[in-house]
């Protein structure tokens, strides 16, 4: 049972009611107001269970608090039989139950024979501000804030009484601000002139989005105190610039991300395409392999997340790797210096990879699970905050270009890669094995590919079309950032993220990426050789 | 050497699909056309509507069949095509002869194969919720429309959670313009304000959902309750809710209710971050009644996994098919211009515990219910109308289609009459 409990309640919570359990005489204590509202939770309506959150919520018993957590995360059930109301732990058809009232283990049950205590969305929010109120002396300062934060769009000018009580006894430095913001909100509902106006001033430059809403609510007030309009006013102005200024940081994220993530679709192909001048059609399958790589290995460790997903970054590699060096031996090397016919088989190739796939995994999307540590946001300020996810596949795309580049450049892999590169001929006449460098190169940019499936994977999903939705932008940036030019695929791919977020908010999605093809049309026409062009063969 | 390596490529790619196709077989059978796409984008969802239909036969055959003739399906793969969609509907009618279809998914593929179905007079079941704005004598339209999904959802949104501001979200394509087009019109006619209604919409597949979800996010902060209006379709959906997630965005806060995402959608999805989210459909696998309960047993079964699921599709697909069969019995043929008169009418059961019918209009009655999604990728139903709703053809909130009504018995035996010119324009 204490599992069942760890899951959705904080370690205070567990040592209240470690606490508890050892005085079963204590936990029994008859509390009118909670038994009538556990009364009707089983058997309520959606409005009647409302009224039973309202009469639990405001008992003050000490199992109310275990009993919310439970009806929010979904884990409170009736008996079907007695309709006791229990905690229930399920696993697959079995349940372990627990009662409300007495915490008394039941041990375990047929999950059928247990019937859901449901909860609709404004019942959830209604939960969850419930909670908070009851959070707002919880010991841990973390809790505190969050409940302050919570409650914060939901005031009554009663509020600031009650918080500027919780004022005088607050410890922690964050919690104190927060709540001395929701007081001078609630503040601002009042009548009295002065006040108002000390709150408006201590609200100057708060980015909290409560701030605007009800400074903009006393703007639109009709007989508003001609001091209290100028003191209002300057305190939207003072908050709209810093807000103008933080949208900004946030869309040249939004961008760098979606830069980042054109970069590690393009920078296998920057590699296929150009140093060695295959027009890789299967190049998205490539990345479709490395994604479904994710998905398997994630099948094989369930439970490990994580590590699975470390573990993947090699195997995609590996796959993705294997297949393009096979389909470079098996079909590419015969149609070299024939774009054309490269073009259209691998075309082919791509087809069969995409139906293989289908025949093998269904043509079903996959879902692949992201760790914990990559979901969520880092919260910079009210209205800043950046994704997770996001930031960890940006600086991974910059660690992948990294270490190619170093391959490239230190490697002697990347000398001879080089050299095959700007001279075949003459390189062969040094010794190099052209035939063996073309395939290792092709297999390397493979293999990145795979990787990026990786990456992708935790973005989007892992289904047969994955390749076709990256192929085109993946072109894109290539050309753009200069055939064979590592670099260029950088500065390119990162550029074109960033113009396409600044372009997406007045044209939007749709015609963003039509802005962007044009323009590419356009610089084609003017430097047909890309940001940073390339010398040696390719250039000829 | 490459030329033959470059045909057997395409070939290959090419021929899977058609293998059913070739078994014809000689004996005395009636063919049902099942056009369904098995191969490109759309295979996600269609494929599991072959295999439905696969089904469905194979249990009117273990029942004795149709007019003592055993039903053969002929599946042909369109291929996510939507111009080849009308060429193998012209290949199922013409060249297998057979007696009805049952296929296409997207409006796009619907508009291109409906006029070989007029041209050739034969009969299409259409299975999916679609926009409205149609209706023709040779098509059924067993999914919902607008009024049927769209119109209840919002309102269960304005009433039930005192809704204000709204967020029109969709991929950029005919379904989700004309939805969009309806509910802007109706939220309107109910006294919303322009500022308090933002549009929004992106290409198919679309996974790059920052921005989109952070202008969502600042409109909702606004102090009204916003709710998100999705009719964003099929791929695009993961990556649209994983950022709604990551950006701390909860049904509590600002809710999202889909028009497209069911059981099937969920399940390559972690639903965690999602529970509350809302779903608007007239069907859902948890409805809690026996016709359903065996509907699932026999779809797992023929389907050989017992963790696949079941949607509003496949349901309007039983619908259909169990209407068809109805009409071709009461018409004792299977002859079109019979069984349109015949199915006017025919009323049968549907999986949500009550019973649909067939109306003039080549539309059903269905009951409209609204689901909450679940940790288990499942959707709780919190409301649904307290009886059935008819399909209405032609909206009743866009100018020019409001004084339309849709009979196909005759004497009238109109798609589009004008009720206040008394003309029949167009289709006949």
């Amino acid at each position: 049972m204490h599992h069942s409990i760890r899951t959705y309640c904080k370690l205070p919570v567990l040592l209240l009611i470690l606490f508890l359990l050892p005085h079963p005489s204590f936990a029994a204590v008859n509390n009118e107001q909670f038994t009538e509202g556990i009364t009707i939770l089983i058997k309520g309506n959606f409005k009647e269970k409302r009224l039973a959150i309202q009469q639990i919520a405001t008992s003050d018993d000490s199992r109310a608090k275990v009993l919310l957590q439970a009806l929010l995360a979904g884990n409170l059930y009736r008996v079907k039989k007695d309709n006791r109301l229990v905690y229930a732990d399920i696993d697959g058809g079995k349940a372990r139950i627990e009662t409300v009232l007495t915490a008394e283990d039941l041990g375990l049950i047929k999950k059928r024979k247990l019937k859901k205590i449901t909860i609709n969305n404004s019942l959830r929010g209604y939960l969850k501000t419930s909670l908070a109120r009851i959070d707002l002396r919880d010991p841990d300062s973390t809790i505190r804030l969050q409940a302050v934060s919570l409650l914060i769009v939901s005031l009554t000018p009663e509020d600031s009484i009650l918080l500027s009580e919780l004022l005088l006894t607050e410890t922690d430095s964050k919690v104190r601000e927060e709540l001395a913001t929701a007081r001078d909100i609630a503040t601002l509902r009042s009548k009295d002139r002065q006040t108002i106006l000390t709150a408006l001033g201590n609200l100057r430059g708060n980015l909290d989005p409560a701030v605007r809403n009800e400074v903009s609510t006393l703007l639109a007030q009709d007989n508003l105190d001609e001091s209290l309009r100028k003191e209002a006013l300057a305190v939207q102005r003072s908050i709209q610039s810093k807000v103008s200024f933080f949208g900004l940081v946030e869309k040249l994220f939004f961008g760098l991300s979606l830069g980042s993530v054109l970069v590690l679709a393009a920078i296998g192909l920057a590699i296929t395409f150009g140093v060695i001048g295959v027009i890789n059609m299967a190049h998205g399958e490539l990345i479709m392999l490395g994604a479904y790589t994710t998905y398997v290995i994630q099948q094989l460790m369930p439970g490990y997340i994580g590590l699975a997903l470390f573990l993947s970054i090699p195997a995609a590699f590996l796959v993705s790797g294997i297949t393009g060096i096979i389909i470079e031996r098996s079909v590419i090397r015969f149609l070299y210096g024939r774009p054309l016919e490269t073009l259209l088989a691998t075309f082919g190739i791509s087809l069969i990879l995409q139906q293989t796939v289908r025949s093998i995994f269904s043509p079903l999307n996959r879902s692949v699970a992201t760790p914990a540590w990559m979901s969520g946001s880092i919260q910079i300020n009210p209205i800043l905050s950046l994704t997770t996810n996001r930031i960890t596949i940006l600086i991974f795309s910059l660690l992948v270009f990294a270490g190619l580049y170093l391959l490239l450049r230190k490697s002697s892999l990347g000398l001879q890669v080089r050299a095959v590169s700007q001279n075949r001929a003459m390189a062969r006449a040094m010794g190099v094995q052209a035939a063996k460098v073309d395939a290792l190169t092709f297999g390397l940019g493979s293999g990145i590919a795979g990787i990026a499936g990786v990456a992708l994977a935790q973005l989007t999903n892992v289904g047969p079309n994955l390749g076709q939705a990256y192929i085109i932008d993946s072109f894109m940036v290539v050309v753009f950032g200069g055939v064979g030019n590592l670099w260029g695929t950088l500065i390119g791919g990162l550029t074109l993220g960033v113009a396409n977020k600044f372009i997406e908010p007045w044209a939007g999605a749709v015609l963003a990426k039509i802005i962007i093809l044009i323009f590419i049309i356009l610089f084609i026409q003017k430097r047909p050789q890309g940001l940073f062009p390339q010398k040696g063969r390719a250039a000829e | 050497m490459k030329t033959k390596l470059l045909t057997a490529t395409l070939g290959c790619a090419l021929s899977i699909g058609s293998i059913f196709g070739a078994q014809a077989l000689a004996a005395d059978t009636i063919k049902v056309g099942v056009l369904h796409s098995l191969s490109g984008t759309m295979a996600i969802s269609e494929t599991t509507l072959k295999d439905t239909m696969l089904m469905l036969i194979e249990e009117q055959n273990k029942k004795g069949g149709l007019l003592g003739k055993q039903l053969e399906a002929v599946v042909i793969d369109p291929a996510s095509d939507w111009p080849l969609f009308a060429e193998k509907a012209r290949e199922l009618i013409e060249k297998e002869k057979v007696a009805s279809v049952f296929g296409c998914w997207t409006s796009v593929s619907r508009k291109s194969v409906l006029p070989v179905f007029e041209e050739l007079n034969s009969l299409l079941f259409y299975p999916v919720q679609y926009e409205g704005e149609e209706s023709s004598k040779n098509v059924f339209y067993t999914g919902a429309a607008p009024n049927q999904q769209a119109i209840p959802a919002v309102n269960y949104l304005m009433n039930d959670m005192q809704v204000k501001r709204w967020v029109l979200a969709g991929t950029d394509y005919v379904y989700p313009r004309t939805t969009n087009k309806i509910l802007e019109a109706y939220l309107k006619s109910k006294g919303v304000a322009d500022a308090d209604i933002m549009i929004n919409y992106t290409p198919f597949g679309h996974s790059d959902w920052q921005s989109i979800v952070s202008d969502i996010k600042k409109f909702g902060s606004e102090g009204k309750k916003t709710a998100v209006v999705s009719t964003i379709n099929g791929d695009a959906n993961v990556p649209f809710y994983k950022e709604l997630g990551n950006q701390g965005i909860t049904a509590d806060t600002i809710p999202v209710i889909a028009f497209s995402v069911g059981e099937e959608e969920l399940s390559g999805i972690d639903t965690r971050p999602l529970v509350g989210h809302l779903a608007a459909w007239n069907y859902f696998m948890s409805v809690d009644n026996e016709v359903n309960d065996s509907f699932i047993e026999n779809w797992q079964t023929f389907i050989k996994s017992e963790t696949r699921v079941t949607n509003d599709p496949m349901e309007a697909h039983y619908i259909g098919f169990s209407m068809w069969v109805k009409a071709v019995e009461k018409a004792g043929t299977t002859d079109s211009d019979a069984v349109q008169q015949a199915i006017i009418g025919v009323t049968v059961p549907n999986l949500s515990g009550g019973y649909s019918a067939m109306m003039p209009n080549h539309h059903i009655t269905k009951p409209v219910l609204i689901g909450e999604i679940q940790e288990d990728g499942q959707f709780e139903v919190v409301w649904q109308t307290s009886g059935m709703v008819v399909g209405d053809a032609w909206s009743d909130y866009l100018e020019g289609s409001k004084d339309l009504i849709s009979d196909w018995r005759s004497p009238l035996s109109c798609g589009n009459f004008n009720v206040k010119t008394g003309e029949c324009s167009g289709s006949k």
